[in-house]
This record gives structure tokens, sequence and C-alpha cells, in this order.
């Protein structure tokens, strides 16, 4: 069986899912239920000095939903922690006492200056928590106050603080990083170059989920007005693997450790965050829409893809993704590929035919008793129809064979790589030498 | 004596709570959160097959995606642009044989999006909040008369009248509605639907509705012709075939038709006399119908039996099933010879069958089928039809827009050629013959 246990930091889990800083991990209560169904870890809901902040007293999530009403993003507008200091601290005490095979990472937001950062540290250390993670993230709320995504969004800033931090402790510290901003690497860089141990990403999108059209206020909607929220769930998670992947294959930052966070909702996307450089991931929409037994899905399908693909422990994974990851340019022009609709698995709705004829290359014919078939010397291999169809593996991309000529350019497949760098087209091209 | 084992023909078999419960509807309508779920299963299909297998056209996919939007109105109009009896439709069409039948996700997956009971929660949800979709024309100042206020006179007539045009609707019973009214198993059409419908659909203002009128009695043909811009005949099949075996006279023999409209205008179930021992002769839905409701009604044995094999059975699959899941015996490859008793009816001689290059010829073997009651659903025909009209196969003979030949003179429906004796059918012959009386009068 594949050895799934984590080790970010040095910091020991049982397995690589954490529970992220947020409502799940706001008590001692949901942590010790959620301990005991299995998570490996988790980030306790982001604490700040007294006096505590308050939030509304109206709705604090609003949502977007696919067929079936399957939550597919969630929108909060919830602050940090709304609890005394000294309980929290005093919680976080207990459970990892009791729970000391686990991780438990403490986050925190406080104002930015130094004082704050250094004196809130020495109260978290004393807990026995394994390590800190830097809220730089939350795009509400606090924001307006100069914290969370305020610092985020200033690299100095970030650097400024990790170094204060690293400075006060022997923990490590994590740095989470906000998607809110034009080139995630400048924040990654700015972590690593004052000292942080990691970054975690991404924290939520700022984002209104929709507007109500009875009241035209924004959801949620408090007392007929609404604000801003931070977007997660499995609608964020090509953003978080996009800025990911950014990170691991940056020169600056290649190494630095990331907690891979955004939309992690079965053991499959967990892999993928893995694979793009993440030692592990955190985790909080699918336990807020499915409760905390999610977890032992995400367990056991993980130990099972490794043990079928032979993977013997997680550092066979970490990364794997990250040479594969490239820039437009160097992808090969000379790469061919041709959907095949399988006609077996075919239920001949028909849409990849609408899509195509009406939004693409006109490369489906409808033949007599709603037969689908591509037509090879019309089609560019976009891959809508695949992605429209609705019975997974009816449309493939199938790879043209060197040799072959593809009857839509009249030209033959070659074996040669060949990217956009050196295409006859491009004016700033590299003449082969 | 438990009630339902007293012999003969006789009411009260049941108690009125279980009559009630027997009754309600056989598909209960989708609550709201229901028809979300169902709805979401849609997958929009291009050039989508359910709707080329509805005779009506009603674009499906669309009227699904509003429900899933939560714009159930806007749903109705889409079907009732179409099909204005878009409502009976989804509570009686056979979907199974039609749109369901058709669905791409039947295909993949066994089960089809639920575009009957969807289209009876979008309908549902315009009747209820009583609004009319459509709009009158101005008033063309033309008249046509419809004759029979069937599903095909009546979607005529609202199509004319939509037109501007002036319709007088007649009708040979005292209500207006046809088969809606008189032919459809009650637990299809609970609620007094068909005749909410009917209000609902005069609401578009310019039909006069006069019932009690029957073509060769009260009204003629000429003298209709000679009166009106055009006239529509709706008027469906008004014969049944006669049961050509030793005592089909017998007591306790009658026309399942009959027996089926009897029920429908019943006050009290507990009041209609049926039974112990039913049989039923045929293989259509009549046949289902009152096997079924015959069944439900308390009788202890009730029995349908088909001259051929059973899958020659017009009944649908999902029609037999819900008869034999009613407790009711299917039996195939018998034929009627002999309605044997002392008066009344005592039990039915069948002969097994079988079929050869000769067609349908009897075994020779025969058995008996106790029976107090029979019933006879072997099939309708047209009554009398006015001079100048020409019939073929039995039925009034007209072209793909209703046109009979005969000037000014259009009919659809059951009386006509080009059907299958759905409803759905009739809804779009009467449709389309409107469109072209329009034209002719424009």
């Amino acid at each position: 069986m594949a050895d799934i246990r984590g080790n970010f930091l040095g910091i020991k889990s049982p397995n690589p899912f954490w529970l992220a800083s947020a409502p799940p991990t706001d008590k001692e209560y949901n942590v010790r239920r959620a301990f005991e169904a299995g998570w490996g870890g988790v980030v306790w809901k982001t604490l700040g000095l007294d006096p505590h902040v308050v939030n509304v007293n109206g709705p604090r999530y609003g949502a977007v939903w696919g067929a079936d009403r399957r939550l597919l993003g969630l929108n909060n507008i919830e602050l940090i922690t709304d609890r005394p200091l000294e309980v929290n601290l005093r919680e976080i005490t207990s459970v990892k006492r009791d729970y000391p095979d686990r991780a438990v990472i403490v986050s925190l937001m406080v104002p930015c200056d130094e004082e704050s950062w250094k004196g809130i540290i020495p109260l978290v250390e004393a807990t026995g928590a394994d390590g800190i993670e830097l809220n730089f993230g939350c795009p509400h709320g606090m924001s307006e106050r100069g914290m969370g995504s305020a610092v985020g969004q200033v690299p100095e800033y970030i650097e400024m603080v990790a170094r204060w931090c690293k400075q006060a402790t022997r923990m490590p510290v994590i740095v989470k990083l906000t998607p809110n901003i034009t080139d995630i690497r400048y924040p990654a860089r700015a972590a690593k170059a004052g000292g942080a141990d990691a970054v975690s990403l991404i924290n939520t999108v700022s984002s209104i989920t929709s507007v109500n059209l009875d009241t035209f206020s924004p959801e949620p909607s408090i007392d007929g007005k609404g604000s801003h929220g931070g977007y997660c769930g499995p609608a964020v998670k090509p953003i978080a693997l996009n800025m990911v992947a950014e990170i691991a294959r940056d020169a600056e930052t290649r190494g630095l450790p990331i907690s891979g966070i955004g939309g992690v909702t079965t053991w499959r996307d967990a892999a993928e965050f893995i694979a793009l450089g993440c030692g592990n991931v955190q985790v909080c929409t699918a336990a807020m829409t499915y409760g905390f037994r999610v977890v032992q899905e995400m367990i056991a399908g993980l130990e099972a893809w490794m043990d079928e693909k032979g993977h013997a422990c997680l550092d066979d994974i970490i990364g794997r993704a990250v040479p594969n990851v490239t820039d437009w340019q160097y992808l090969n022009l000379n790469y061919v590929a041709k959907a095949k609709i399988d006609q077996d698995l075919c239920i001949s709705c028909g849409r990849c035919f609408a899509a195509c004829e009406d939004t693409s290359h006109q490369a489906i014919a409808m033949k007599e008793g709603r037969v689908f078939e591509v037509k090879d010397d019309e089609c560019v291999a976009c891959n809508l129809c695949v992605n429209v169809c609705p019975v997974e593996g009816c449309i493939e991309m199938v790879p043209m064979q060197a040799g072959e000529t593809d009857p839509r350019t009249g030209r033959i497949v070659e074996d040669t790589y060949a990217n956009w760098t050196m295409h006859p087209n491009n004016p700033g091209r590299v003449a082969a030498e | 004596m438990d009630p339902q084992r007293m012999p003969g023909i006789r009411p009260g078999r049941l108690d009125e709570d279980t009559l009630a419960a027997h009754f309600s509807d056989l598909h209960a309508p989708l609550t709201p959160h229901e028809a979300l779920v169902a709805a979401d299963r849609c997958y929009f299909c291009h050039d989508a097959p359910c709707v080329t297998a509805c005779p009506t056209s009603i674009d499906i996919p669309l009227f699904i995606r509003q429900i899933a939007t939560e714009q159930p109105k806007a749903s109705a109009k889409t079907i009732f642009a179409q099909n204005i009896l878009g409502g009976m439709c989804a509570r009686v069409c056979p979907t199974e044989t039609l749109c369901e039948e058709a669905c791409v996700r039947e295909a993949a997956e066994g089960r089809p999006v639920e575009i009957g009971r969807l289209q009876r929660f979008a309908t549902d949800a315009m009747m209820a909040a009583g609004t009319h979709p459509f709009t009158r024309a101005a008033a063309t100042g033309k008249h046509v008369a419809v004759v029979g206020a069937g599903p095909a006179g009546l979607a005529c007539a609202h199509r004319l009248a939509l037109k501007g045009h002036d319709v007088t609707l007649y009708d040979a019973r005292p209500k207006a509605g046809g088969l809606n009214e008189y032919g459809i198993a009650a637990y299809k059409s609970t609620g007094d639907f068909a005749q909410a419908e009917l209000d609902w659909l005069l609401a578009i203002g310019g039909i006069t509705l006069r019932t009690g009128a029957r073509l060769g009695a009260e009204l003629s043909l000429d003298a209709l012709r000679a009166e009106h811009d055009a006239v529509f005949l709706g008027i469906g099949l008004s014969g049944v075939n006669a049961l050509e075996v030793d005592g089909a006279a017998r007591e306790g023999v009658a026309d399942a038709v009959d027996f089926i409209a009897e029920l429908r205008q019943a006050q009290e179930l507990s009041a209609l006399p049926v039974g112990r021992n039913v049989v039923v002769l045929g293989g259509g839905m009549t046949a289902v119908d009152a096997a079924v409701q015959s069944k439900l009604l308390g009788a202890e044995n009730v029995t349908i039996v088909y001259r051929r094999g059973q899958e020659r059975m017009s009944a649908s699959g999902f029609e037999q099933e819900l008869a034999a899941s009613k407790g009711v015996t299917l039996r195939f490859n018998a034929r009627p010879v002999a309605v044997l008793g002392n008066g009344a009816v005592r039990e039915v001689e069948f002969e097994y069958t079988e079929e050869g290059p000769d067609g349908l010829t009897g075994t020779g073997e025969t058995f008996c089928i106790p029976a107090d009651q029979v019933f006879r659903a072997i099939g309708q025909t047209l009554g009398d039809v006015p001079a100048g009209l020409t019939l073929e196969r039995g039925k009034i003979r007209v072209d793909a827009e209703g046109f009979t030949g005969l000037e000014g003179v259009w009919a659809g429906g059951d009386c006509a050629t080009g059907g299958d004796d759905l409803t759905v059918t009739a809804v779009a012959e009467g449709r389309d013959a409107a469109e072209a009386i329009h034209r002719a009068l424009s």
C-alpha cells in the first residue's frame, strides 16, 4: 500500500489532507470531529488581536450551482475568528495535546506592524502548534482595515512581515497568498525573500455570486446591501492550479514548498495539486459541502491511484507535472490530432454537432439516423466536442502519426518538434542555425 | 361476505376512501424541487429526438430549460404555442412510446428525462395562475364552424380564434371535451381537469360553445357550410365494433367506452356497479383503461383477453405493466367464441389462436373464463358521415392539412385519415387544419 504520510516543512501528518483556515477549523469542537474523521491536519481559523472582530448577523455565504444544485462555487463575507484570542489559544493547546500525530497550524492576521506580529507569535508557540500561516489572502472585510489581501497585494509588505515572523519564531512560517493579483510570482518571490518556509495558495477570489432581482441587492444580502466576498470551491480550482504551477516553475521560487488550496474536492484534485508541486493540500469547501467524512474518499482514492501507478510515497509524485508546464510558444505545432467519436458510446444528443457547427469549425457531420461523425478535413482538434459531450470517453482526441497526411492542411505530419519561436509567420522568430 | 366476492354486477365493492385513493393521480405532479432536479437532466440536444417524436413538435429542450431557469410560465407558453392542450397531453400522452422513448437518456441510461411530468409542471403553473398566454388577433369577420369539441376541435377552434376568426364550437354531448371528458381513465385526469382546461382554453375569446348539437340530427353539413366561411369536423369515432359471437347480447356485456365515460361522469364511485369477475376483450388503451378501472372499483378478478400475441398489443408496455401492477391478468392468443350464461353472462368461452400465412386462425382448443361483466374494447368506428365526404379505410379522407376535398370542409382527429388515435395527434391535426383554414380565408 502506498505511503501517503505527509512531511511538510518537517511537520508530520498521517495524510496530506489538511483542513484550510476557515469556519471548519474555528473551534475545538469542529477540529476534534475533523481529526476523528481522519483529516491529517488543520490550519486553525485565523486568529487576530483582541478585541475580537464581529461578523454580520445575516447571511455570510453566497453560492453558484451546477446541475442538480451541485455546489460549484461558494463565496463568503465572514471575517477572521470572532472569539477571544485566549479561548482559541486554550483550545489549540488542548487539541494538539490530544492529537500529537496531526498537524496543527495556526493562521494569523494582525495589523501590519512589527509589534503586533512579534507580540502574538509567542502566544501561539506556547500552544504547541506545529507552525503558523500568515493570512495575506482574505479579500473581504479585513482588507479594508489594511490586513489580509491588502498586505498580500504588496510584495514589499509580504517580505517585511515574513521576515518579522521568522525572526520571532522557530516554527515554520507559511505565507498564504491572495489570487487577487496580476502575477502570483511576485508575492511568492517576496515571501521567499522574507525567509518564509513555504507558501500556501490560493486564498479566495474577490467575487459577487449573484444579484437578487427582486431587491437588486448583491447576494448574500445584508439588509438590502451586499459586499464582495471571497470565492472558493470547485470553480476556482483551475485558477489555483495555474498559480501553483507558476510558482513551482519560476526560476526564483522553484523548490519553495507549496501547500495547495483551491477547490480540492476529491482525491484526484489533490493528486493534481501535488503533481504540480504541492507538498500537501488544504480543503475547505468540500468539507463545508459534504461534511468531514469526505476525507475518507480522498485518502482511499489517493492510495488506490498511487498503488495502481506504482507510486510508493508522496515524494514520488510531488512536482511530477511541473516539467510539463510550459509557455504557449514552446508547444509543438507539429502535433496533429483529430476528434474521434465512439459510435458505441454515442447517445446521439448532437451537442457536439451544435457546438462545432455554431461555434467552431463545422467539422462534425450529422448523418441519417442521428449519426455524428467527425470530418477530418475540417477538424482542428479544438476539443470543444469532447468538452460538451455528456458521455465521458465518447469523443477522444486521437494523435495522427508521423508520415500521415493531415486531410485539413494536406501536409504530412512530421515527427520533428517545431514551435512558434521557429514558425515562419512569427515576425520575431529565431532563425534556425 | 366481503363485497368484493359478491357475485353479479353491483356497486359498493370498496369504500369511498379506498376508491378515492385508487382513483387519485396516476402520476402525482412534480414538486418544484423535483421539477428542478428532473429538468437538470435534460441535455438540450441538437435537433432533439424528443421533438421529432412529439406529434405536436413541442420545443421540449427549450421548455425544460425554462423550467430549469425557474420560468415555468414562460415554459408553459413554449408548450402551448405548439399544443394548446399541453396540460391534458402531459397527463395522457403515452410518453413512453413518444418523446420519452426518443430521449437520449433513455438510450444512455434506460431512464429518460421525465418530459411528461415536466410538461405538466409547467402547464399547471400557468393554468393555476389563471393566465392565458395568447391574445386574439383583430377580428377578421370570418366565421368557422367546428364540429366536435374534443382534442382536435378544441385545438382547431383555439387556433382559429387566435387568428381573429369567430368560431362556433358544436358538440353532441352535454359537455364539451370529447374523449378528454368522456374517454380517459379517471386517474389520468383528476380534479375535473378536462373542464378546467376547457374553460381556460375558451378564455382566448371568440369561441361560442353549443353542446347537444349532433351532426346528422340538430346539425347538417350543408347548413353549416351555408352559414359559415369554413367547417372543421372533429367528430371522433362514435360507433363501436360489434362482438359477433353467440350470446353477445347477454346482460352484462357492454362497451368499454361507455363504462369509461360513465365512470368519468360518476359523482360517487361507490355507486357505480362493477362485476366480481370482469373480462375485457381487446388489446388497446381502451381495454387497459376499462380493465384497470374495473379492478380499482373493486372487481375481484379482471382479465384482458387479446386475440393476438402480446407484441401486437397496441397498448404500450407501460400500460400493460400498469394493468399487471394493479392485478389485472393479461391473456394473449385467444379469441371469444361464445358468451355463455343463463340470461346474464356467466362465463366467456375462448379459442386459442395462432398467426399463420392465412392470418389469425383458431386452433380448436377452448377454455372458459368466469365473467359477470364483459367489456368490448375491440375498436371504434366512424358513425354516419354526411354526403359529399370521401371515406378511406373507414375514416374521412383528408390531405396533410386536413382538407377533405369538399369545398370549405376540413377534418381531423380520430374521424379522419392520417392519425393514430392519440389525443396529441388530434391536437396537431386540429391545429394544422386551423392554419390551413386561416390561409384559405385570408
